[in-house]
This record gives structure tokens, C-alpha cells and sequence, in this order.
């Protein structure tokens, strides 16, 4: 037997003191098994050691939350007619950027097994993600990865993928974000917690064997990217979306029995994290035997399947008496259902493998909250962000007309900003029969929560380059277009999930970032009313060129009481007037613009102001609610001329619009100063609809033309069609002829 | 009329064919794939095989499914003239128990593809599409196997025969290349069985019921399965 020592716990990815801290809750040395499960479980991953502290003060209560950030697997939101909503968002960066298939497909499964181990029935998908370059050839190797994977997942399981954003910037090259945010509904009073109580009360492995795959996965997710990483290849976990859909729908007939006390997946840490959690949870114990757990290989030891990631397995406690009800659901879709042990009264979990007493800890001290780790860690403000304030728009010379539209043109095919047609065109958009956008184009997806009446609006934003120039007012800014994108579609923004993707938290710049952004995070989502739910945090997204940009994504989950309050982006009348709401400025700030044709790495976050906001937020929802508005579209990346030709190509229709004399043309028509909305009005309602206005900033832009010309400040920009295809064609064209170098469509 | 729908280990249509029937008023009974008593169906009833992955796709798309002890049950059921319909991962099934000629292959782009696509009907006297031929109708698919193929003789067949009930098109109605999603021979979206009472389809039209959801093309094919219960009867009750 290995002596256990300091360095063995350092081999492991704990710390010296972490050693001590565990020798001191033991009360003696921890054995290889002992100490493998703490490694796990104290990993970022699994603890949050070092973000707790100021995850603790966002904000978590709201008058329509259910249960709480932290106390069940995730967030459970009152919709009204008995129903509730569960949500949440997740990442799984690093196994895809070393398996993009395998990693995206598994991290797509593991949020959707966090929302149906509550009792609830997943009905949407989204999904936010980030690469580097496209005009690279690994860029291009990662998406189409990605991209299979979730589709593959999703598709199988046949959870509807409805929406999510995809951003391109070399920050990504060697760190991906996949982020996978699952939204699901469960009856209230039907949902199930993960808790073990009742001394014994059986617990059972359902699901999947347990193999050797995804061993040590926390761990490896807690550590920065280098070459060796494709060294951890064994901790990509495999997933099957098969064996996951006959799980959910056995699960759901089981917790229907009423029969079960408790129930969680098995994700990161595998079985010791669903015992030691379950039972913290609980104040009881458990009593294990792993010589029954169903394994896929045999001579699997004992740490081995303690740790184990296994996809598509639960962890569950039956009613004594009870096992036998539950044991033929699980038959009938052909899973394992094994008795592995039972509840203690004591809150020990001990672990026996062959007769042998392989592992004794007290369950609390392995969890957040109990004995898990919490870290305060310095911070200090980067020296860049001098650069970026310093930026001056007068450092730019002014384009003449002919310039705007070549830049307009080369906007309109960036890969960041263009369609996403050739992604989400793999993805079951329609399974579940639920999705109302896919017909009528909203800026927040819109699903329909059957049996309601009502209608979820979500979506998932963040512009990492605003929160790079300014990480505090850049979160904002991600939570407001968040609300903005929600309120856009008929809806009232009601609480957010996020999914945190940082650099090293121990380079006191990097952790600056992740400060500040909590505290931007905390300030708007007081100010929208709209609670944190729960989440994840993904640090380590590092390589030797550097950190990522901040990253903190934003999924919201919005409600329209009535489908009749849905509100589209397309244009829809000829003759119909075009309006901006909020007030134009020469800002180009972080625009795409700036960044992206002017090549201009530093430079401010766009202007925001969160009153303007809410104001223009409260303005669109009475707009709608008196159906003054024919079409509502939020101005973000690529400024107003973006958002005017998204709603002049959903329609087909061709448009005149004209700029403010008062501004620069490209501050005017590419700048993303925020707080600015199109809306078009027909003519028999503009006078109401000037009325209802009068009080908040607004322009006419100009009118919906019958043809499908497009014509900007009297100058004729060509036909739609054109434009169109640029923006259709992009992406599909680079990942069809796999080259760095595509040819202008115009 | 009566309907039942299959649920396979992997079927994740199921639900949505089950409230596209219930929308359109009608009675469902549900299967499981390890059923094998039909015998509260006549052959005035249809059975549909929802889509889904079943059994994971694994092998070949409805390769397994062909073997759930259910397949037997429904292959004697349509050789007595009953009803069947297959959607999707259920057309992929049907072409593998041979109760529909040719085979669903790999998309041509080789993706997974989910997109509204037009299909239209030449065939206005089956009972799919009595009422939904001649017009475009905007049916989704979502499919990554869906590229139908067969010999030559057997295509010939199928036209001569009047078994190609759906083609895939433009939203005038013209058929060509460019509307084709999956490289489909001929475009063929859809064929029924020499004796046409085995329909296969690879779009989705219990996507396209729902009024809320802001398309209801798919209506007139289920429009068309009932006229012809209707008529049937009144011809039944008349005889």
C-alpha cells in the first residue's frame, strides 16, 4: 500500500494546506481512496473555493423563486396554472477543447439530467459559445465538433435546442466555451430534492455502468489548458443520449410513484459527490457497498468507481418497502436499478468493496458549506483598462459615403455577426412541438409551457469585449441585453442563471475581472428584479498566450402571460414607419467596427446607462401591451445598421432609412452605445404611438419600402438579396470549402 | 377511426404525434414496442411509428426497431390491410421491416438537418393526401438520414404505381435540386406501399398542427386520413 503523504495530496491537486485541513477533519491521515474523493470534491470544479465568497452576494430571492441558488440542483421559478419552471446553465469547456464532440454531447446531457433530477421534463435547449478564429483550421475542427455534439445529444434526447449566441475571437483559440443552458417545467409540489433522510431507506444506482471513463474530470477541469492536456484524454467522458432518454423517462415515471425520498446525478465526482451531498443535505449518513455497483470493466477499484463520470446514471433513495415498484420501471426501459446501500442515522458515508472498509469521511466534510475550502483571493486592477478609457473616437477619421458602405458590407459577413443558419440548422429546433419562433422570429426564444397558457421567453448574451473594457458596467450590459432581447419579445424578465468562464483566479488580474463582474452582476440584477438562480463557474481558461476575455454569459428566463403579447423583429407592412427608441451617440466603443475592421483591440465600453434602460425596457412593454408596435429588434453587436437589415431580411422587405445629421455616420449607424430598440409603426397607429413616446428619446428613421431595395440617406445600397446571402452564407461557407479565405458575396 | 402510436425505447415524437391527433379531435390509443396484441384495431384504424432515435440509431436507423416484438404484430396488421404510417425515424423503420421499398441513407451534406422545406403531392386519390395534393405545404424535417434511395426499376415502379406521395419543392410548388435538403432521388419526401395502406414520410407534419405555433400545413394530410374514415364509413353504413 502507497504511503500516503503531502505530495501524493499535491499529485492529486490539492494543497499542503488542504492536506492539513483534511488530516485535521479526519483526525487522522486520509487514505489513497479518502484522499481521492476529497481531491475531486475540493476541486474548483465541485467547490467554488474560490468564487463562494462573492457568489453569496448576488442576489436570490425574488417573489416567484420556489427554491433558492444552492439549495436544489437548480433554479424552480412560479409560472402561474401550478406550474414552475427549472433552469440553468453550465459549462463544459475544457473536454471540448480537447474532444469537441464527446465534450459538447456530454455537457448537453449533464444540464439536462440537473433539471429532470428535480422531477421536471426538460423542454429547451440553449446554448452559448465562443471559438477562436474561423479563418483557422482548428476553429473550424472545434465547431463542427461542437456543433455535431450537441446536436447529437439534444436531438436523441429530443429536447428542442431554441436558441443561444456564437462569438468568434483568437482570445478563444486554445479555450472554447460551451456552455449548455437546460429549461425545464415540472408540476408544483411534484419535484424531487437531492436528499438522503430515513435511516434504511435503500439507495440505489440507476442508469448506466460505471466505467473507467471521465476519471478525475473535476480535477482536469480545474487546471489551465497546456499541451499535456491531450494527456487527460481519459477524462473526456463518453455520452450516450439513447441510455439518457429512457433515463428521463423512467426517472419521471419513477418520481411519479411518489416512492422515492431523493434523487441526484451523477456529474462531476460521479458517486461521491450524489452520496456526500445527499446526505450533507439530508443530516444522515450512508452505508455503500461498491462491489454492486454495475460496472463496465472489470477489476475497476474502489477509488476508481467512487470518482468514476460515467454519463447517464442517478443516485437514488427509495421509500423502504418501496424498491420493488421502482425496480420495474427501470426494468421496463431495460436500466440498471441495483441496491448499493442504505441511509445511516449517523452523517458518515462509508464505503466497503469486497468486505473492506474502503473509505470512511463525514459527508459534510467533503461539500461547499461544510467542509470544503472557501478562499479570499487578491485581486488587482489590470493596467490595460487605462488603454481602453483612454480610446478616442476622433483618433478615427470620419468614413465618406461610399466607405460606410463597404464597411457596412464587410459587418454584414463577419462570422460573429452573420447567421447562424449553418449551426443551428443541425440542431431538432421543433421537437417537443412547443417552439413559437420558429415560424416568427423573436429576439428571445420563445417556447410555449404546455399545458399553460403561458409562454417562456429566454435567452443567453454576453459580449465578452465589453466586459474585457469594463468588466463591471460590460456584466450589466450582458444582463440588461439579456432583459432587453425578453422584454423585445412580449415578455417580463423574471430571473437569470450564469454560467461564469475566467481565467486563472490565482493571477490576481484575471480575478479582478471575475470581482468586478459579480458586482455589475449584483447591480443590474437588483435593478431588473430579476434573482440569480443558480449557475457555474469555469475558471482556468488559460492557456500560456493568456487568459480568455471575461465571459460571464447570461441565460434569463422571461414570461408573456398571454400569447397574444408576442412580439416579432421582422418588418411586416409596406409603408410601415421605422423607429428608433433610445438616444443615438458618437460611441463606437468596443463596436464591431472598432474592433473587428478598425482592428482596434482597446478601446471603452459602450455607453450605459441603467436607468435610460429600464425606462426604454418599461416604454417597450406599454408599447406592446396597447399594440402600438408592429416589430420590436434590440440594437447590439454591429449597431442599428445590423438590427434594421435583421428585420428588413426576416421580411423580405426593403427599407429607406436615413441618419441623425447631429452624429458621425459610423457612430450613427455601427456604433453599440446600448438602451436602443427599432420598432415599426403603421401609420394609422403613429400618432398614438408618438404620444406614448413623447417623454423618452426617439427618431424616425425613415419607412418599409414594397420592393426589396435598400436605400440609406438617399443613396441606393442595393438589393436585399445580396445582403441576404452574405449574411446566410458566411459561416456555411467556411465550414463547407474548410478554407481560411471565402469570396465576398457582393 | 381509431389511431395507436408506437413508442420505441428512443421514440421522442411520440407525445407530439399523440397532441397533433388529439388537436385534429381524435382518439389515440398508445403502444409500447414490446405490445403485440393488435386486436383492438380493425383495418379502417391506422398505426403510426413516431419519430425519434430509436433505439439510438444504433447499427442503422430503424434496423433494431424492426425487431421489437410490436414489428411482427404490425407487419400482419398491414398485410390485412391495415393502416400504417411512418414519420421519420418511423419511415426509416418501416423501409427496414421491407413493408416500404428502399432505403433512408446519410444526408448528402452529411449534417443533421432541421428546416422548414415545402413538399407537394401529385397523387390527390391516396389516403394521405386527398386533401393536400397539388399545393405546396410547409412540413420541417429534422433528420440526419433521410437521403431516400432505391434501384432504378424500383423507382420506376413507384412513380408508374402513383407511390410517390410527397416530393420535396420550392413554395410555388416547383421541384427541383435546389429545393432538395437531403439529396433525396428524385426528391422524394414520401412513398406509400404498392397496395397503399403503408405510408412513409420523411417531413414531420404533427410539427405543422398546432395553431399556435403559427403553421398548420401539416392539417390537410391529416384532413385526408380522416375524409377517407368518413367516407369509408358512410360507404360501410350504405352498403
Amino acid at each position: 500500500m502507497q504511503e500516503i503523504t503531502v505530495e501524493t495530496a499535491i499529485q492529486l491537486g490539492l494543497t499542503a494546506e488542504e492536506f492539513a485541513r483534511i488530516e485535521q477533519l479526519l483526525g487522522r491521515k486520509p487514505n489513497f481512496t479518502e484522499l481521492s474523493m476529497f481531491s475531486v470534491m475540493w476541486s474548483e470544479h465541485c467547490s467554488y473555493k474560490n468564487s463562494i465568497r462573492w457568489l453569496k452576494t448576488l442576489p436570490r430571492e425574488g417573489k416567484q423563486l420556489l427554491a433558492k441558488a444552492g439549495e436544489e440542483n437548480a433554479g424552480l421559478v412560479d409560472i402561474g396554472e401550478g406550474y414552475a419552471c427549472v433552469f440553468k446553465i453550465e459549462s463544459h469547456n475544457h473536454p471540448s477543447a480537447i474532444e469537441p464532440f464527446q465534450g459538447a454531447a456530454t455537457g448537453v446531457g449533464g444540464i439536462h439530467r440537473d433539471i429532470f433530477t428535480m422531477g421536471a421534463r426538460p423542454i429547451a435547449a440553449l446554448n452559448s459559445l465562443r471559438f477562436g478564429e474561423i479563418t483557422e483550421a482548428k476553429t473550424r475542427h472545434l465547431l463542427r465538433g461542437v456543433v455535431a455534439g450537441i446536436g447529437h445529444y439534444g436531438n436523441c434526447l429530443g429536447v428542442a435546442t431554441v436558441g443561444g449566441e456564437v462569438y468568434f475571437d483568437a482570445c478563444y483559440h486554445t479555450n472554447p466555451l460551451v456552455n449548455a443552458m437546460s429549461v425545464g417545467l415540472v408540476k408544483i409540489g411534484c419535484t424531487v430534492s437531492a436528499i438522503a433522510t430515513g435511516e434504511g431507506n435503500p439507495v440505489m444506482i440507476v442508469g448506466s455502468e460505471t466505467g473507467k471513463d471521465g476519471i478525475g474530470g473535476a480535477a482536469f477541469a480545474s487546471a489551465n489548458i497546456t499541451e499535456d492536456s491531450v494527456e487527460d484524454l481519459p477524462a473526456v467522458q463518453v455520452g450516450d443520449p439513447f441510455q439518457e432518454k429512457k433515463l428521463l423517462e423512467a426517472c419521471l415515471e419513477a418520481v411519479a410513484t411518489g416512492a422515492l425520498i431523493g434523487m441526484q446525478d451523477m456529474g462531476a465526482a460521479g458517486i461521491t459527490c450524489s452520496t456526500s451531498e445527499m446526505s450533507a443535505k439530508g443530516n444522515h449518513g450512508m452505508r455503500i457497498d461498491l462491489s454492486r455497483v454495475p460496472t463496465r470493466q472489470p477489476g475497476m477499484k474502489a477509488w476508481e468507481i467512487l470518482i468514476s463520470e460515467s454519463q447517464e446514471r442517478m443516485l437514488i433513495v427509495v421509500k423502504k418497502g418501496r424498491e420493488e415498484e421502482v425496480r420495474k420501471i427501470f426494468e421496463k426501459w431495460d436500466l440498471h436499478c441495483v441496491q448499493i446501500g442504505e441511509v445511516t442515522r449517523e452523517p458518515q458515508l462509508q464505503f466497503y468493496f469486497q468486505g473492506k472498509l474502503e473509505a470512511s469521511v463525514p459527508a459534510d466534510s467533503l461539500v461547499v458549506g461544510g467542509g470544503a475550502p472557501v478562499y479570499e483571493r487578491e485581486y488587482r486592477r489590470p493596467s490595460y483598462l487605462d488603454a481602453c478609457q483612454a480610446f478616442d473616437i476622433n483618433s478615427l477619421a470620419e468614413p465618406s459615403s461610399q466607405e460606410l458602405l463597404e464597411l457596412a458590407r464587410t459587418l454584414t459577413g463577419l462570422p460573429t455577426l452573420a447567421s447562424k443558419k449553418w449551426i443551428y440548422e443541425q440542431y431538432d429546433r421543433l421537437v417537443g412541438t412547443a417552439n413559437i419562433s420558429a415560424y416568427a422570429p423573436t429576439d428571445a426564444a420563445l417556447v410555449w409551457a404546455k399545458p399553460t397558457s403561458k409562454v417562456l421567453a429566454l435567452t443567453t448574451d454576453c459580449n465578452s469585449l465589453y466586459v474585457f473594457a469594463d468588466p463591471c458596467k460590460g456584466t450589466q450590459i450582458a444582463v440588461a441585453e439579456a432583459a432587453r432581447n425578453i422584454v423585445c419579445s412580449g415578455g417580463k424578465p423574471l430571473a437569470i442563471t450564469n454560467c461564469l468562464n475566467f481565467g486563472n483566479p490565482y493571477d490576481p488580474e484575471v480575478y479582478y475581472q471575475f470581482v468586478q463582474a459579480i458586482q455589475g452582476m449584483r447591480i443590474a440584477c437588483e435593478a431588473f428584479q430579476t434573482p440569480v438562480t443558480g449557475g457555474n463557474v469555469s475558471f482556468y481558461n488559460q492557456s500560456p498566450d493568456g487568459p480568455i476575455y471575461p465571459t460571464p454569459v447570461i441565460g434569463m428566463l422571461g414570461l408573456l402571460e398571454s400569447r397574444d403579447d408576442i412580439m416579432t423583429l421582422h418588418f411586416k407592412q409596406p409603408g410601415d414607419r421605422i423607429y428608433l427608441l433610445g438616444q443615438s451617440r458618437n460611441d463606437v466603443g468596443c463596436s464591431a467596427y472598432v474592433y473587428a475592421l478598425k482592428k482596434i483591440r482597446y478601446s471603452n465600453c459602450p455607453f450605459f446607462d441603467l436607468q435610460e434602460e429600464l425606462q426604454l425596457q418599461q416604454l417597450l412593454q406599454q408599447l406592446i401591451q396597447a399594440r402600438l408596435i408592429r416589430s420590436a429588434h434590440d440594437v447590439s453587436e454591429g449597431g442599428l445598421w445590423i438590427a434594421l437589415l435583421e428585420s428588413a431580411m426576416a421580411a423580405r422587405l426593403g427599407m429607406q432609412v436615413q441618419s441623425d445629421p447631429a452624429f458621425r455616420k459610423d457612430a450613427f449607424w455601427f456604433g453599440e452605445s446600448q438602451s436602443r430598440v427599432v420598432v415599426s409603426v403603421s401609420a394609422d397607429k403613429e400618432k398614438n404611438f408618438l404620444q406614448a413616446v413623447q417623454h423618452f428619446p426617439h427618431r424616425l428613421l425613415g419607412e418599409v419600402r414594397a420592393d426589396q431595395q435598400l436605400w440609406v440617406d438617399g443613396q441606393c445600397w442595393g438589393e436585399l438579396l445580396a445582403w441576404t446571402k452574405a449574411y446566410e452564407d458566411t459561416i456555411a461557407r467556411y465550414m463547407e470549402t474548410d478554407t481560411a479565405d471565402i469570396h465576398s458575396f457582393f | 377511426m381509431k389511431f395507436g402510436v408506437v413508442t420505441f425505447p428512443g421514440s421522442n415524437c411520440d407525445q407530439d404525434m399523440i397532441d397533433a391527433l388529439h388537436a385534429m379531435g381524435q382518439q389515440v390509443i398508445r403502444l409500447w414496442h414490446k405490445d403485440t396484441d393488435l386486436s383492438a384495431f380493425s383495418t379502417d384504424d391506422m398505426i403510426i411509428l413516431p419519430g425519434g432515435f430509436s433505439y439510438g440509431d444504433y447499427l442503422r436507423c430503424g434496423a433494431l426497431a424492426r425487431f421489437s416484438p410490436i414489428m411482427s404484430s404490425i407487419i400482419a396488421f398491414a398485410r390485412q390491410g391495415g393502416k400504417v404510417l411512418g414519420v421519420c425515424n418511423g419511415f426509416q423503420i418501416l423501409c427496414e421491416a421491407h413493408l416500404l421499398p428502399g432505403v433512408l441513407l446519410p444526408n448528402a451534406g452529411r449534417n443533421f438537418i432541421c428546416r422548414n422545406t415545402y413538399i407537394i403531392s401529385r397523387q390527390p386519390h391516396t389516403l394521405l393526401t386527398r386533401k393536400a395534393a397539388h399545393r405546396p405545404l410547409l412540413v420541417p424535417i429534422a433528420h440526419a438520414e433521410g437521403r431516400y434511395y432505391a434501384d432504378e426499376d424500383t423507382i420506376e415502379n413507384l412513380f408508374a404505381n402513383g407511390q410517390v406521395i410527397f416530393q420535396y419543392c420550392n413554395e410555388h410548388g416547383e421541384v427541383s435540386a435546389t429545393s432538395n435538403p437531403n439529396g433525396s432521388l428524385h426528391h422524394i419526401a414520401g412513398i406509400c406501399n404498392r397496395e397503399k395502406n403503408v405510408f412513409g414520410m420523411m417531413p414531420h407534419p404533427e410539427r405543422a398542427v398546432l395553431a399556435e405555433l403559427g403553421n398548420t400545413d401539416g392539417r390537410p394530410i391529416f384532413e385526408s386520413i380522416l375524409s377517407y374514415s368518413s367516407s369509408h364509413q358512410l360507404h360501410s353504413a350504405v352498403s
